[in-house]
């Protein structure tokens, strides 16, 4: 998979506090990249320096190839977390101009603006004031501005936040239907299961560092730990060198567990000393969510983790 | 470049749709109009002929208060008393009873109206009695009233402006000061309210948020030049319609004053009033209307120069303000906030519009001189100078160091801006604004 976005060791400083240090990520051509991390991690201003709003102070971007220049502003789409809209301007007018902004022809913008619209069947809204619109009005027509102009690489910063769960869901699936056209997204949140449900690749940043990075699967099982949740009625010892019960609690006697496998103790060799001793009724492995991930690496001191 | 083009063209276009600009930019010449209107109107209108009964118990007077202007002076014997009974029924307005000692004591005049007695009609009277008793007592110290009379001189100097090829053209200083005051006054008034179109437009980005998506699609210095070149161009329309307006308004509203002033004439002439007297008004007619001495004062310095530095000055001192008012803008979150670093911007504004009292008086001190070449104060001092003769090279030196230093401020406030308008959340200080100056990237 040919990568459309690197960041090579970017460094950010600003007057009291370093934003970010040596920062690296790769962005895959055509994923869902999901950029975690806490409040005030440095996410933003990473995104402001792709959107060359701000420029790092070393280390660079390469989009597609080259490094990042003005010209790559109408390849990329940009969904700020803090975003408005012009109030006193007709909702049609303000599309045009920030198409126009992005480098659109007039003519064209009108096109696509009008094949939005009748998309998000809004097709009376053109010539309404913007402060006519109620807030999910407004985040339709701030979506539309960020990718009218059909860009390569989307970025979206917290695009869900605000949004009711009716338009969260019409937003994921147009995020789906952009992946589906090769668009590559870039989508920052602190909202694990969004990142579960949409990303393909992630990197979590924390205190202006990359802390984890990765395909979202072999990220999840760097962080499985052979443990495994099983249900079942009757008694279960555990068998040194095998495997250890974490936990157990019986309601009704049905016995929910959770057991770690010991030294290299497969699954199967595992289930056949189990059901020797009891009547089993659920087994599964236990992979950590993202929620856990993001605790766990985020929670402790970030160097001990990589 | 284009992107500029575009940002230029929205901050125009939504500038001059808003009903406001066209209530402004059709009241305004209306009101100018009236300002010089009505004072005409009202002199030609006004009907303010008296007749004053004349009770004279010095008889001093008998046959020397002529009657005059709207004054008709008449002598009556009746005592004080009937006279103030009788003057309930008559059309008589105003009775002057003189005291009999009003040789040895001046304050013997009591000037009783139907109505009260104005204080120009109190002028009138008095200056009368006051020139008459002159006259008496002057005759009295044994000094010939032919004498008298050739002591009544008026001065009436004429001022001149040498040309550079040495000739002499009059000129009218007081047309100059009207028109140089008007000229202050526009560049003053333009500073402060596009300066605070432009700030105001920052802060309504900055609060809205669109900020963050518009300085993802241009550079945060084309945005504000775009935003600062746009909000100008709304003020050269403004003032475009002003001047057009005014002109047309002008034109109507003089037709209709020299219609009446015909009238006016005719009817004088009807009631037999001698030519001198006719003249006498015609000429106190073009004192009341100011745009009269103006237009004496335009044709001293050709008007093509004025209207020429009018713009270049209005251009150069609006870029350079706007820039610090963007740079404020771009600081905080809302107008209420922006008033602390507001003053410090507009004390140059303030302080060149005083000095321009003072060039009005004094157009060749030193002081109207460095007012006009400094950046800070040239945009307004130097219009309020133009009108009294500026030689060439000084409004070359003015204008070249002006545009230097709008280059400068607007340098200045780019920096200020891309950091300024991306900051949330803290009320920045000078201290703290100083350092987004010297923030890279």
């Amino acid at each position: 998979m040919s990568i459309i976005l690197e960041a090579q060791n970017v460094v950010k400083r600003y007057a009291g506090h370093t934003a970010l240090s040596g920062v690296s990520i790769q962005v895959p051509q055509g994923s869902i990249f999901g950029l975690l991390g806490p409040n005030g991690a440095g996410k933003t201003s990473l995104i402001r320096i792709i959107n060359q709003i701000t420029g790092p102070d070393e280390g660079q971007i390469i989009l597609d190839g080259e490094r990042l220049q003005p010209k790559h502003i109408e390849v990329i789409g940009y969904l700020p977390e803090e975003r408005g809209l012009y109030k006193k301007m007709k909702v049609g007018e303000q599309l045009l101009y920030l198409a126009q902004l992005k480098g659109m022809p007039k003519a064209e913008a009108v096109e696509k603006l009008k094949a939005w619209f009748i998309k998000f069947d809004i097709k009376g809204w053109w010539d309404k004031n913007v402060e006519d619109l109620s807030k999910g009005m407004q985040q339709k027509t701030q979506f539309i501005a960020t990718i009218v102009h059909e860009p390569k690489l989307v970025i979206l910063d917290e695009p869900f936040s605000g949004f009711d769960p009716i338009n969260a869901n019409l937003l994921k699936d147009e995020i789906l239907a952009l992946k589906e056209k090769g668009t590559t997204i870039i989508f920052s949140t602190h909202r694990m299961e969004s990142v579960e449900e949409l990303c393909d690749n992630i990197a979590l940043i924390n205190k202006s560092k990359v802390v984890l990075s990765g395909e979202k699967k072999e990220v999840k099982n760097r962080f499985r730990d052979n443990t495994f949740n099983l249900e079942y009625s009757g008694a279960l010892a555990p068998i040194e060198g095998v495997f250890e019960i974490l936990s157990a609690k019986n309601v009704e006697g049905i016995t929910k567990a959770k057991v770690r496998l010991l030294d290299g103790t497969n699954a199967n060799q595992f289930l056949g000393q189990a059901i020797q001793q009891v009547d089993l009724k659920a087994f599964n492995e236990n992979i950590p969510s993202f929620n856990e991930i993001f605790i766990k690496v985020v929670g402790e001191d970030a160097n001990t983790i990589l | 470049m284009n992107k500029i083009l575009l940002i230029i063209q929205r901050e125009y276009i939504t500038r001059v749709k808003k009903k406001s600009f066209w209530i402004a930019s059709i009241l305004v010449p209306f009101l100018i109009a009236a300002v010089y209107t009505i004072p005409v109107l009202l002199f030609v209108n006004s009907d303010d002929s008296r007749n004053v009964i004349v009770l004279d118990d010095s008889k001093l007077f008998k046959g020397k208060l002529n009657s005059e202007g709207d004054y008709t002076y008449i002598y009556s014997e009746k005592t004080l008393e009937e006279a103030k009974k009788d003057l309930k029924k008559s059309n008589d307005d105003i009775v002057v009873h003189i005291e009999k000692d009003i040789l040895m004591n001046p304050k013997g005049v009591q000037i009783l109206g139907k109505k009260t007695v104005g204080i120009g009609t109190q002028h009138a009277i008095q200056g009368k009695i006051q020139n008459e008793l002159r006259n008496i007592k002057l005759k009295n110290a044994g000094i010939d009233l032919k004498v008298l009379e050739d002591n009544k001189i008026n001065v009436d100097a004429q001022t001149y402006t040498l040309n550079e090829d040495g000739g002499e053209k009059s000129s009218n200083s007081g047309g100059a000061m009207i028109l140089g005051g008007i000229f202050g006054f526009l560049l003053y008034l333009s500073a402060f309210l596009y300066g605070s179109q432009v700030m105001n437009g920052v802060i309504e980005e900055k609060s809205n948020r669109i900020i963050e998506v518009v300085v993802s699609s241009v550079r945060p210095f084309q945005l504000m030049l775009g935003k600062i070149i746009g909000v100008g161009m709304v003020g050269l329309t403004q003032f475009l319609l002003w001047g057009v307006l005014t002109f047309t308004a002008s034109t109507v509203t003089s037709s209709i004053m020299s219609g009446k002033i015909e009238e006016k004439v005719q009817a004088k002439v009807k009631a037999g009033l001698s030519k001198d007297e006719i003249k006498k008004f015609e000429a106190s007619v073009k004192s009341e209307n100011p745009l009269n001495s103006i237009s004496d004062a335009i044709e001293n310095v050709s008007l093509g120069k004025m209207i020429f530095c009018f713009i270049l000055y209005y251009l150069g001192g609006y870029l350079l303000y706007s820039s610090l008012f963007a740079a404020i803008g771009s600081a905080v979150e809302s107008p209420s906030e922006a008033q602390q670093f507001m003053f410090p911007v507009t004390i140059p504004i303030i302080l060149s519009f005083i000095l321009a009292q003072f060039i009005l008086q004094k157009p060749d001190s030193p002081i109207a001189f460095w007012a006009s070449i400094i950046p800070l104060t040239s945009p307004i001092d130097m219009m309020v100078r133009l009108p009294f003769g500026v030689s060439n090279w000084e409004i070359a030196l003015s204008l070249t160091l002006l545009i230097l230093g709008f280059i400068g401020t607007t340098w200045l406030a780019g920096k200020v801006y891309r950091v300024g308008i991306l900051m949330y959340g803290k009320k920045p200080s000078w201290k703290e604004i100083t350092k987004w100056v010297f923030y890279k990237g």
